[in-house]
């Protein structure tokens, strides 16, 4: 039979790898090699070695503030959504009426794009702030709640959907048994539920850690980076470096190749993490 | 008495489930609620219901309508969510079944590269893609849905394959004995059976296609008649200082009533689809 689906080559893979080659192939290796590049368009590059990734770092550029607030937000946003989620999950797994109900409820905002939330919020924080006198522009603190209050909106209701399967899939014989044993909630949380559920612990936090280090349309709309940039994340640096002014085209290529560098490693480590999961079992 | 005690907690956590509810859906009720009022009354007077003063109809509505071409947004923003959904599941599905059922080396590169490009962020090849799609007369509706097709191409093709694996052999070769040629086995016998992960697929593809930002605005940019949704919205704030926020917050809950209609009526296949793509991603 794989002999005869064989010459079949063409006829099941051509539309979907020439649309790949367009979309990600080639862009992608051309992307390399720029970022080796001085260009304004992809025609007239110029080969400068590390140059741009020297540039990259440079103060001015923003690169490494980026990354700091970056970071920062990513830590925040991993640890409280987690918690939240989890909680919630615990809640929800009671059987208590409603369930079904909070469920749809919670996990809606997942669902609305990063533009749209962005600026629905942006009205709220900056309504709440009128009184005050400030809008959410005046202070980069407000701008890094402000991140991680939308963030939570978001993810919260995904992460518990994981973390309510997860905890649907505790063995319920395993829970009776610490209950004969006189075993608290607390205790029965610590000490069983906790450890089945690591496997769904490891997808929320890698889920939460690659779309918060990678945030880029909620970060445009909320603040697009004021004041001074203090609120940048490094997507949005990059984009910035891109089409902010020209003459650095490839000094953004040579960010964006290290950005890709850091999302691959993260990956890794994921892959990694769910590797030894695995042999455990 | 132990039962009494649970009721009391039952209750406890009934109210607090609830007002975090109120919480989740507060956001979306005050650009609902602001969306009715003149445009000067919504920074001075953001939290209270509209009264006889600051009611505005539906003015908001229509003065925003008129102003962003919303209506038209809609219309490019549900042909090519929809038109990409389709030739993804029709051309994926078919190459993760062939670099399945085919073994070589050939299949396992394009297998691997595949699973690669879900890990690349969107700015590695934002510049080089858009000069690409520049180049090759991309920059309309159609050539947004073959750019789609390439980038839901990695994890389509990924969990496409993950399911094609579990199909037994022996269907495929009781249809070839009966004389079918591969494309109508495909078709015939293959197809159907993956109806679940492709439900799957769709819902995954739909929800980023449809939210999708940077990609309309760089390929078919800002000047254009094809605008989406997220590049209307974001240009009806865009760099342009006195915004009337009464249409901006028109414009943001017509932007989440579609999101929601969606979400309410398939609810049950959006869940199950986010978490199976939770898990394998």
């Amino acid at each position: 039979m794989e002999k005869t689906l064989k010459k079949y080559f063409l006829v099941f893979t051509l539309p979907t790898l020439v649309a790949f080659a367009f979309a990600f192939i080639i862009p992608f290796v051309q992307g390399i090699y720029l970022s080796f590049c001085n260009f304004t368009t992809v025609s007239n590059a110029k080969w400068v070695g590390l140059e741009n990734y020297k540039k990259a770092f440079g103060s001015s550029q923003g690169f490494i503030s980026a990354f700091g607030f970056t970071a920062g937000f990513t830590v925040i946003s991993i640890i409280t959504i987690n918690i939240i989620a989890f909680s919630l999950a615990l809640l929800l797994t009671r059987k208590i009426k409603g369930t079904n109900l909070f469920r749809t409820v919670f996990f809606m905002p997942n669902l609305i794009g990063g533009i749209v939330l962005g600026y629905t919020w942006q009205q709220m924080i900056n309504a709440i702030l009128y009184s005050y006198g400030k809008t959410i522009v005046s202070d980069a603190k407000f701008g890094f709640i402000g991140l991680v209050l939308l963030m939570n909106w978001q993810m919260v209701g995904y992460m518990m959907i994981i973390y309510i399967a997860g905890l649907q899939n505790v063995p319920t014989d395993l829970l009776e048994a610490a209950h004969i044993d006189g075993a608290t909630g607390w205790q029965t949380l610590i000490k069983v539920k906790l450890p089945m559920v690591m496997s769904s612990i490891t997808i929320c936090v890698f889920l939460t850690l690659s779309n918060s280090f990678k945030l880029f349309d909620q970060n445009k709309a909320l603040t697009n980076g004021a004041p001074m940039n203090k609120t940048q994340m490094l997507a949005l640096n990059i984009y910035e470096t891109f089409y902010g002014k020209t003459g650095f085209e490839g000094v953004g290529q040579a960010k964006a190749v290290m950005f890709f560098a850091a999302v691959a490693v993260i990956a890794l480590i994921q892959l990694s993490f769910t590797r030894s999961k695995e042999v455990e079992q | 008495m132990t039962s009494k005690k649970k009721k009391t907690t039952d209750a406890v956590i009934f109210v607090c489930l609830l007002v975090f509810a109120l919480i989740v859906l507060y956001p979306l009720f005050f650009i609902l609620n602001n969306s009715f009022k003149g445009k000067f009354f919504i920074s001075s007077d953001p939290f209270s219901f509209p009264n006889a003063e600051t009611f505005s109809g539906f003015s908001n509505y229509v003065n925003g309508l008129t102003k962003t071409g919303l209506l038209s947004a809609a219309g490019w923003s549900f042909f090519i969510t929809i038109v990409s959904v389709a030739l993804i599941i029709l051309f994926t599905s078919m190459t993760a079944y062939y670099i399945t059922r085919v073994k070589s080396k050939i299949t396992s590169a394009l297998y691997y590269m595949f699973v690669f490009s879900m890990i690349v962020p969107f700015q590695m090849v934002m510049f080089t893609m858009s000069s690409l799609a520049d180049k090759f007369q991309l920059k309309n509706p159609l050539g947004m849905c073959i750019l789609y097709l390439g980038f839901g191409a990695g994890l389509s093709v990924f969990m496409f394959s993950g399911f094609v694996k579990s199909i037994p052999l022996e269907i495929e070769e009781a249809a070839m004995i009966d004389g079918c040629n591969p494309l109508q086995t495909y078709f015939g016998v293959v197809f159907p059976i993956l109806k679940p992960t492709a439900i799957t697929v769709a819902i995954l593809n739909a929800m980023w296609i449809w939210n999708d930002f940077l990609l309309p605005y760089l390929v078919i940019g800002v000047s254009t008649k094809y605008k989406t949704i997220p590049v209307v919205i974001q240009m009806l704030v865009g760099s342009n200082g006195n915004k009337d926020m009464g249409a901006l917050m028109a414009m943001l809950v017509l932007s989440i009533v579609p999101i929601i209609i969606f979400y309410l009526t398939c609810q049950k296949y959006i869940i199950e689809g986010v978490v199976a793509g939770a898990v394998k991603g």
